[in-house]
């Protein structure tokens, strides 16, 4: 183990690798509710070359190797689960290239959201990203690895969909490029008009490859912004509530949320509107045609418009820091969720589920969901805050949020982010052929299942 | 369970109807405007029932001592008329339900109220309330109920104001200055409306600050400044006291210039009505009522409740009208606050 040590310090040097106890002791965990369990080695490289020479090292070695961005994934996705090298990226933090008139931006796979964010507003402040509302330190390259969502998944689709060309160093420690930038200098298309392999490694959870560049879309950052907060007492209403608010086909972003406390919002499912223009005229406009759009439900006093001024500020921020205010109201700061994706259509279903399971499991709950494509799915967030110190409570969480995913199968949704036991529980759902369809693919790309092992072992 | 006291027959003879003539978003001929009150009174249908924007304001048109609004609300809950959609109807309930989370100052027999409202703490501070200021209670445990006659929900009323007497009772208050009219308005015209007897003694915060502004006289220096006034609903539950307005601001060199929405005929700041009654009345009222005050050439919007307040602050600046509470121009007046610009 030593040899490799030493080989890692000959790569990224002597302050990039670590395998002190205390080092290790945070790499072996996230905020999540699975169990930890240790690397060997955390190392940290800064360049493409460095990537590739620590996966070749593993490759010979047969060791597992994590790719990791902020972390905050909280389904375990980055814990080593086989040991093996934790591969911090976040040292190559470089945002490359922004074409302005393409509207895309080329960065290094271990670059935040939050630095992308600021580097955009002082440089190119007509241009915005869809921004998560995950911590600002999370990666970019993560989060469409899992295919994330963010502030214009409602308009745009996955942050996934927005990738426009990748660089991956495989399994193999081959140096690949994906895309309009396979063929040229430029990174506008992620696929087509080739086939698109892309999908090789978006959604795949670091078992594929490692993600060491990309580029992705940018788009109109309007000058104004505005916020509407709808709500209802009847559950069954939401989709058809936002369905009428996607026939508008001029709304940034829509969050539907409900929980039982502060007392404020019990017993309500709120629908955060977010719309944008240029001009006051603009936002003036878009108000009156959300409100015009659910006319129907204000007169039958079903759903009405919050007023929002004590809120405001909260909502309008970017990322929102009040969903990780909710982790600390059972103190312990906790907080794991179950996000499947699913039609809008079975929100009133969810949402009983989510009651259901925290009634159960004796849990605290809240639940947000944020639509994606114009209301095509919606990714329903089964969230559970818990102490950290009362492992009871977290056993309970586990148990609930077993239970939402096997719920969320048996609805035909799709489990988001899932950890390696929900994945095993998607694996035995799918249709064989698909599944069979997997297998060829990891085992082509990754033949000794050295990559971040544990998660998508389809083999 | 407390009934509301309304005189029928009063109703029954009387000339004028002028509770429903004078309403500002409903118009009636005269002897419509009584039989629609007949109706309700009967406990019929009617289209005030449906129609009526809770502004507050039949409480004062009404001169002979009934209570028009109060009526309306509780005829639109036996019907169960919701005026507001219901889920915001209830998280109103909800909101300002008592949950143990109030703030309790340094209690003497004189306190003041801020109601559910804690930008007040903050403004009744200074010279002008060095007497009392520590002396403060806040929170729905000592909040007046009277938001909820905007959604009809006269049982809430009934409920809650009965306890929020017996809290501020049992802290031994024996004077209690009202900072905002609503608190003023409950005590001393729903309290008495439905029997509810209030055993201390009810100052408004005007009075107050007039007999302090008098007995600071020797500090003001005139403001010279002309604003135009918001009146909040509240204060139609206490005619009486809207003259106080035009003597403070005499007393610190405050023009007020007559304008059309002004006195009894004066637009409330219409946040409620977005929920009752959509965002075009809400809008409209809203517009008139600002070109209003841009007309008069004011220089400040001059605010007697903080929920105005903050509802058209950033509307009102827009338009170039400077938004300032009532109580901070007083502390302006004797130097302990800068002028805002
Ligand atoms: C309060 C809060 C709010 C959140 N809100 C959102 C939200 O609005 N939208 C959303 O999408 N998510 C959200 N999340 C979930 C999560 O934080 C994000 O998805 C985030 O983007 C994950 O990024 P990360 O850098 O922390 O990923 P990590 O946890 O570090 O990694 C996630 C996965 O990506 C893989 N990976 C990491 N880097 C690479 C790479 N370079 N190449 C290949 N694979 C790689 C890892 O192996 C792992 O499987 C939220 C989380 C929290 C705590
Ligand atoms: S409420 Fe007053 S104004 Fe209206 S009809 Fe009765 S007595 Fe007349
Ligand atoms: S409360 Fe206002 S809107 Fe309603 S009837 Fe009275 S005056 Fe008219």
């Amino acid at each position: 183990m030593s040899d490799i040590l030493q080989s890692l310090k000959e790569i990224v040097g002597e302050k990039g690798v670590s395998n002190n106890p205390e080092e290790l002791w945070f790499y072996s965990r996230d905020p999540g509710v699975l169990d930890p369990h240790f690397p060997d080695y955390v190392v940290a490289p800064r360049t493409t070359e460095e990537v590739q020479k620590i996966v070749q090292l593993a490759n010979r070695e047969n060791i597992p190797i994590v790719p990791m961005g902020g972390g905050m994934a909280l389904t375990g996705l980055v814990i080593p689960l086989k040991g093996g090298i934790v591969l911090d990226m976040k040292r190559m933090n470089k945002i490359l290239e922004v074409n302005e008139k393409a509207r895309y931006a080329v960065v290094e796979g271990g670059t935040s959201q939050g630095v992308l964010k600021a580097y955009l507003q002082d440089h190119h402040p007509m241009l915005r990203h869809s921004l998560p509302d995950a911590p600002p330190a999370t990666t970019i390259a993560a989060n469409v690895s899992l295919h994330g969502q963010g502030r214009l998944t409602q308009q745009y689709g996955f942050n996934s969909d927005m990738v426009t060309g990748l660089e991956v160093v495989l399994p193999t420690g081959e140096v690949c490029r994906i895309g309009s930038p396979s063929l040229g200098p430029y990174w506008f298309s992620k696929g087509p008009t080739l086939p698109d392999l892309s999908g090789l490694f978006l959604g795949w959870l670091g078992t594929t490859g490692i993600i060491t560049k990309l580029g992705f879309k940018l788009y109109p950052n309007k000058k104004y912004r505005d916020v509407e907060l709808l709500v209802t007492d009847r559950v069954e209403l939401v989709p058809d509530i936002l369905y009428k608010l996607t026939h508008l086909e001029m709304l940034e972003d829509i969050n539907v949320w409900f929980q039982p406390k502060p007392l404020l919002f019990a017993g309500n499912f709120h629908c955060t509107i977010y719309f944008t223009g240029d001009t006051e005229e603009e936002i003036d406009f878009k108000r009156r045609m959300v409100w015009d759009s659910v006319q129907g439900y204000l007169d039958s006093k079903d759903a009405g418009f919050m007023n929002i001024q004590y809120m405001k500020d909260m909502l309008m921020e970017m990322p929102q820091r009040g969903i990780a205010a909710f982790a600390d109201v059972p103190k312990g700061g906790g907080f794991e969720y179950s996000g499947p994706i699913t039609i809008i259509e079975h929100f009133p279903r969810y949402a009983a589920k989510v009651i259901e399971l925290a009634e159960k499991y004796d849990i605290l709950y809240a639940s947000s969901a944020r639509l994606i494509s114009g209301g095509h799915s919606m990714m329903f967030s089964i969230s559970f805050a818990f102490n950290r110190n009362d492992k009871a409570m977290m056993t309970r969480v586990k148990h609930a949020l077993d239970e939402a995913t096997a719920f969320s199968l048996e609805m035909g949704g799709i489990p988001w982010k899932p950890n390696y036991m929900e994945q095993k529980m998607t694996m035995e759902k799918m249709d064989p052929v698909t599944l069979k369809l997997l297998q060829m693919v990891k085992k082509n790309l990754d033949p000794q299942g050295i990559m971040n092992p544990g998660n998508w072992e389809v083999n | 369970m407390y009934a509301l006291k309304f005189n029928e027959k009063v109703c029954a003879t009387c000339p004028s109807a002028d509770c429903l003539l004078k309403c500002q978003y409903m118009t009636f001929e005269k002897e419509e405007a009584h039989e629609e009150m007949m109706k309700i009174v009967r406990g019929e249908d009617s289209r005030v029932l449906h129609e009526c924007m809770t502004c507050y304001a039949c409480e004062e048109y009404c001169r002979r001592g009934n209570h028009p609004y109060y009526l309306i609300g509780e005829r639109r809950e036996e019907r169960g008329i919701y005026t507001a959609p219901r889920p915001i109807t209830n998280q109103w309930i909800n909101m300002t339900a008592m949950q143990g989370k109030y703030m309790v100052g340094d209690i003497k027999e004189k306190a003041i109220s801020c109601c559910f409202l804690p930008q007040l703490a903050e403004m009744a501070t200074g010279e002008i309330f060095k007497d009392v200021a520590s002396s403060v209670v806040f929170g729905a445990e000592f909040m007046c109920p009277a938001v909820h006659t905007h959604f009809a929900k006269m049982s809430v009323v009934k409920e809650r104001l009965p306890v929020v007497i017996e809290n501020l009772t049992k802290l031994g208050i024996k004077e209690l200055i009202c900072l905002h009219d609503e608190c003023y308005g409950t005590f001393t015209s729903i309290a008495p409306a439905y029997g509810m007897e209030v055993p201390f003694k009810l100052t408004y915060y005007m009075d107050f600050l007039l007999e302090r502004m008098k007995e600071l006289k020797g500090k003001i220096v005139p403001l010279n400044i002309t604003v135009a006034y918001q009146r909040p609903c509240s204060n139609r539950l206490i005619p009486d006291k809207h003259h106080l307005v035009r003597e403070i601001l005499d007393l610190i060199g405050v023009s007020m210039p007559d304008r059309r929405y002004q006195d009894e005929n004066s637009l409330c700041c219409a946040e409620l009505f977005r929920p009752i009654g959509g965002y075009r009345i809400a809008d409209d009222v809203q517009r008139r009522n600002l070109d209003d005050m841009v007309a008069t050439g004011a220089e400040y919007c001059l605010f007697n409740c903080p929920a105005c307040q903050d509802v058209l602050s950033e509307k009102v600046a827009k338009r170039g009208l400077q938004p300032v509470h009532i109580i901070d121009l007083c502390r302006t007046a004797i130097g302990e606050k800068e002028r805002e610009v």
